[in-house]
């Protein structure tokens, strides 16, 4: 043991060393089982030590590390501490388990330094959300790539003092200087942290995913589209969006956008929302021209009034609530890059017309979904055969289909299969 | 010799189609029928008034059509363990028969009494007729596992024979020499309990919307059978086309408001308690069918009801763990929120809307509510709204619901909260606007919250958005005659859709951008990709979709990646 340890002695980082080829080829040769004397398992290489720790959970290197002491310090290697989930979970709120205390204790105090990516779900109590600040705070020493701020249940980061939130995001954005990646949905963040945080990482930032994030005004997220060049993924809420932002999205020192995803949700009922100019979207499709616009809609149906009514770029549709015929129709009329569409409910009036204008006009279509709808079969199976087998994901309930002369339930699906070129039944529901 | 048999009653409460019994008479000297009530149970069980009401009354009927043949139901209280040695030696037992269940706990139960019995001497018969079919069969035909998806079991019940005969109901006939010891203070010993001896108050109880019993449930299932007739037979006349599908059970077209109300043809309960019996059910539609269409082959959609309960059995058959999150293989570890005040809100039926709190005031009133209000509730407590587990929900199911067993119940729950099944999770049914379509009028919320009744229809289901006259017209201020909503939907279902799109696509490690994609799809045997989520892990090992070992799988999780991918 002494020999091995005084052989391997480890260094940081560890590139590929000739002895731990050779070792490596010795214990693998089965001609050579006799020549095994000095080779035994506390002599394995550290870069392959290394190698097999990544595999195993959390909890299982741990138990390795106690084996000796070059087990020990592999396991403290900063390549097995670059990525980090912090979980935390309160018994009286989550099913879940959470990060040992004594752990993070031991991350904060040994790897801080060594944390590239990191992530937080914390549950819908006050207290994880605090903790994970707390925690937050204390990585002065980091300089994150990756940094996601999760709650798993209620909204928990909007409900501790925003001050506390602020201040320990800054901690990051100051530290870090090279985040690239962002997810800080449902918090209260505001103008002035994203100031710090493009005044930090401008260059770097590419992801920032930022939806319901309600102290946060459009010019806050303008600051952040007119400094960071290199963003190439966006999320926020329809309030933030404006004529102004896509413009500098769009701008000659921005890279192409990749993705761009908007919730427009409705606070009160009968909210008006304002209107983006046509101009804007031709400005980005024409700088972008492969972006993907995701827009998730949870409206009455009296607020679509604004939408829907010019060109939109669209890609990826959701109607959270329900959505009228009307604006199925006009969605046929205007969303000529669409993708997917995905209808949770629009009532007891056939869909036929829409279904099969969208068929025509929406040539890129390769999924859709219906929930509380209804289409006649005959429409239903026309609108398949229209699209064919660009069709890749066909969810619709089984309710949906209102059998009709020519089609009952039970052999729609075989015309639908056909033309689809793959076996195709609608999604059900348990009637018990 | 002839036997002594007894027939051990459980589900099965009938005395139609019930070929365990008709074993334990089959050239027996005495046959005793028992049902076993452990005393101390009903108050501390999860079981409310209308369910021990329910059971009661099936038990009174099965005593009253056994009297009719010279026999009586013994009701014995305690536990079968315990009390069968006794009663094997008391009544010089040779022969126990019974119905078999096919629940995990069930089974493992009826594995100790077998025992027992063969330490005493006693054959046990066991017959299957609580299912359509051996559902022992159709895992095998799926290279041992349950299918998964709805579409492979029907796949697989279309491959085996058609489910046995009925056999005859119990009679003097086939009673022939045997009979039932009955002593003079049998009604003491073991008579059927009344609520108020189980410990239940029953003053101001009202009276049961969904009678208990057998007799009940063959009465009911011929005006079932009628009344499809008569709307086949009105839609011939009138319109042609939808003749054949007036006849398939597909209760989404027929719904409207009155379809959320009690039927007096509506036959789940009794299904589940066994007083019918299922394959009865089955050759009678099937009966129909061919009478009214004069030939063929009947369409697997006709039996649906009876079908969705199979598949839950099968699935549940050889999980102990089926009703769990934690440790069951085929459920997806979703981070459901804790929230017991939450969680008493929604049972309770102060939700502050007013289609959810009606249709819970409907549960705990009469023990039963259509399944579309089923979703509702479901969908509100779990995905939709409150992102509370379906384990709580299931529980409370438990407690009102009349037809709700273990394997259904805790099935059911994970297909609406989309736990497991490899459900499309994108359809939410709004709190708000799926009751409006379904009853504009409002007429099924006025008739459970009396409250609200002077709402008029554009306000009654969402009372919080009228003027503050019409509220005082109705004289329900909302925030104090009525709660005021409990979640904002829209807020709700942004938060919770954006979870459980997350959750998917690491489980289906899918990097695109479509909500529907994220779903794992299953293999062609409807088994495959279904994996356990352990948040925090780096889980190792590689992906096995292979058909006959994969009830679950781990995949490669690696953090940085879950981190950078854009959703």
């Amino acid at each position: 043991m002494k020999r091995g340890l005084q052989e391997n002695e480890p260094e940081d980082g560890g590139g590929p060393s000739g002895e731990g080829e050779r070792t490596l080829k010795r214990l693998c040769d089965p001609m050579s089982q006799g020549d095994l004397e000095g080779i035994s398992w506390e002599n394995l290489p550290q870069e392959i030590l290394l190698h097999i720790f990544q595999y195993l959970p959390l909890l299982d290197r741990a138990f390795a590390s106690q084996v000796c002491r070059r087990w020990n310090l592999t396991f403290h290697m900063p390549e097995l501490w670059r990525c980090f989930e912090f979980e935390l979970n309160q018994p009286a709120s989550s099913y879940l388990k959470a990060t040992h205390p004594d752990l993070i204790k031991q991350i904060i105090k040994k790897h801080s330094n060594h944390l590239q990516y990191v992530s937080f779900k914390v549950d819908s109590s006050r207290e994880s959300a605090e903790a994970a600040c707390d925690i937050l705070s204390q990585l002065v020493n980091c300089s994150l790539k990756t940094l996601g701020l999760i709650s798993t249940a209620r909204p928990s980061f909007m409900e501790m003092p925003r001050s506390h939130f602020i201040s320990a995001l800054t901690v990051v954005f100051i530290n870090s200087k090279s985040l690239s990646s962002l997810r800080i949905d449902d918090t209260p963040v505001d103008d002035p942290s994203l100031k710090v945080l493009v005044a930090n990482n401008s260059d770097t930032l590419k992801l920032l995913k930022m939806s319901s994030c309600p102290h946060v005004s459009p010019a806050g997220i303008l600051c952040v589209a007119d400094q960071c060049h290199g963003l190439r993924e966006l999320a926020l809420n329809y309030h933030l969006l404006s004529d102004e932002l896509l413009i500098a999205l769009s701008s000659e020192k921005h890279v192409h956008l990749e993705h761009l995803r908007i919730d427009v949700v409705s606070e009160n009922p009968g909210q008006q929302f304002h209107t983006i100019k046509r101009s804007s979207w031709d400005a980005m499709v024409l700088h972008s021209p492969k972006f993907n616009l995701v827009m998730y809609f949870f409206l009455y149906e009296e607020e679509f009034s604004p939408f829907f009514q010019d060109e939109i770029p669209v890609t990826h549709l959701y109607f959270g609530r329900s959505v009228s015929k009307d604006v199925l129709g006009r969605v046929g009329l205007t969303c000529p890059r669409l993708v997917e569409l995905v209808v949770c409910a629009n009532g007891l009036r056939p869909l036929d017309e829409e279904l099969i204008r969208i068929a025509q006009r929406c040539t890129q279509l390769s999924a859709i979904g219906l929930g509380e709808c209804e289409v006649s079969c005959s429409a239903f199976v026309e609108f398949v055969k229209m699209c064919g087998n660009r069709l890749k994901q066909l969810s619709i309930m089984e309710e949906v289909l209102v059998p009709d002369s020519r089609y009952e339930l039970d052999d729609i699906h075989w015309e639908v299969s056909k033309h689809l070129g793959r076996v195709w039944f609608p999604d059900m529901m348990p009637t018990w | 010799m002839a036997p002594n048999s007894i027939h051990w009653f459980r589900k099965g409460l009938r005395l139609h189609d019930n070929p365990a019994l008709r074993e334990a008479v089959r050239g027996a000297g005495t046959v005793r029928c028992v049902y076993f009530l452990d005393p101390w149970f009903a108050g501390s069980s999860n079981v409310g008034v209308n369910r021990w009401r329910f059971l009661l009354q099936c038990l009174e009927d099965l005593d009253a059509n056994l009297r009719k043949l010279n026999s009586r139901l013994f009701v014995i209280r305690g536990q079968p363990a315990n009390v069968f040695p006794r009663l094997f030696k008391e009544w010089k037992i040779s022969r126990l028969t019974f119905e078999y269940d096919s629940e995990p706990f069930g089974k493992e139960r009826d594995a100790a009494i077998k025992k027992l019995a063969m330490e005493a001497g006693v054959e046990v018969i066991v017959k299957i007729s609580h299912t359509l079919y051996d559902l022992d069969k159709i895992i095998e035909l799926n290279g041992g596992q349950p299918p998964l998806t709805y579409k492979r079991f029907q796949t697989l019940i279309s491959r085996l024979d058609p489910p046995e005969m009925p056999v005859e109901p119990l009679s003097d006939t086939l009673m022939g020499c045997c009979v039932t010891p009955v002593s003079e203070d049998h009604g003491e010993k073991y008579g059927v309990p009344s609520l108020e001896e189980l410990g239940f108050d029953t003053e101001g109880l009202p009276t049961a919307v969904w009678p208990g019993g057998e007799t009940e449930a063959l009465t009911r299932i011929e005006r079932h059978l009628e009344r499809k007739v008569k709307q086949s037979a009105n839609f011939q006349r009138t319109n042609k086309r939808f003749q054949l599908y007036e006849i398939h059970l597909n209760l989404f077209l027929e719904m409207n408001a009155n379809s959320l109300l009690a039927s007096p043809t509506g036959l789940s309960p009794y299904l589940r308690f066994g007083c019918l019996s299922c394959r009865l059910f089955y050759f009678k539609l099937t009966d129909l069918y061919r009478k009214v269409k004069k030939n063929s082959s009947p369409p697997l959609s006709l039996y649906g009801q009876l079908l969705w309960r199979e598949f839950f059995y099968t699935a549940a058959t050889n999980n102990p763990r089926f009703d769990k999150m934690e440790g069951n293989p085929i459920c997806v570890r979703i981070p459901w929120d804790k929230n017991p005040e939450a969680l008493a809100k929604w049972a309770e039926a102060r939700t502050g809307f007013p289609w959810i709190d009606a249709i819970m005031s409907q549960l705990r009133q009469e023990g039963w509510i259509h399944h579309l209000a089923r979703h509702a509730v479901a969908c509100f407590l779990t995905r939709g709204d409150l992102w509370i587990s379906w384990e709580e929900g299931m529980k409370v199911f438990e407690e009102l619901l009349l037809d709700a067993d273990w394997s259904v119940n805790a099935g059911s729950w994970m297909w609406l909260s989309c736990s497991s099944f490899f459900q499309q999770f994108f359809h939410c049914y709004c709190p708000v606007g799926f009751g409006r379509r379904t009853d504009p009028n409002g007429d099924f919320i006025r008739r459970y919250l009396p409250i609200l009744r002077g709402f008029p229809a554009k306000f009654i289901y969402d009372p919080w958005n009228a003027p503050e006259s019409v509220q005082a017209a109705a004289k329900c201020i909302i925030g104090v005659h009525y709660p005021k909503p409990m979640v904002h939907h829209a807020e709700a279902s942004r938060l919770n859709i954006e979870r459980m799109k997350q959750i998917y696509q690491q489980l289906s490690r899918y990097r695109g951008l479509g909500l529907l994609a994220s779903v794992p799809s299953t293999n062609g045997n409807g088994n495959g990709g279904m994996m356990s989520y352990s948040p925090g892990e780096q889980q190792p090992g590689t992906n096995n979709n292979n058909n006959n070992n994969n009830s679950h799988c781990k995949s490669r999780f690696n953090p940085a990646e879950a981190i950078f991918f854009f959703s």
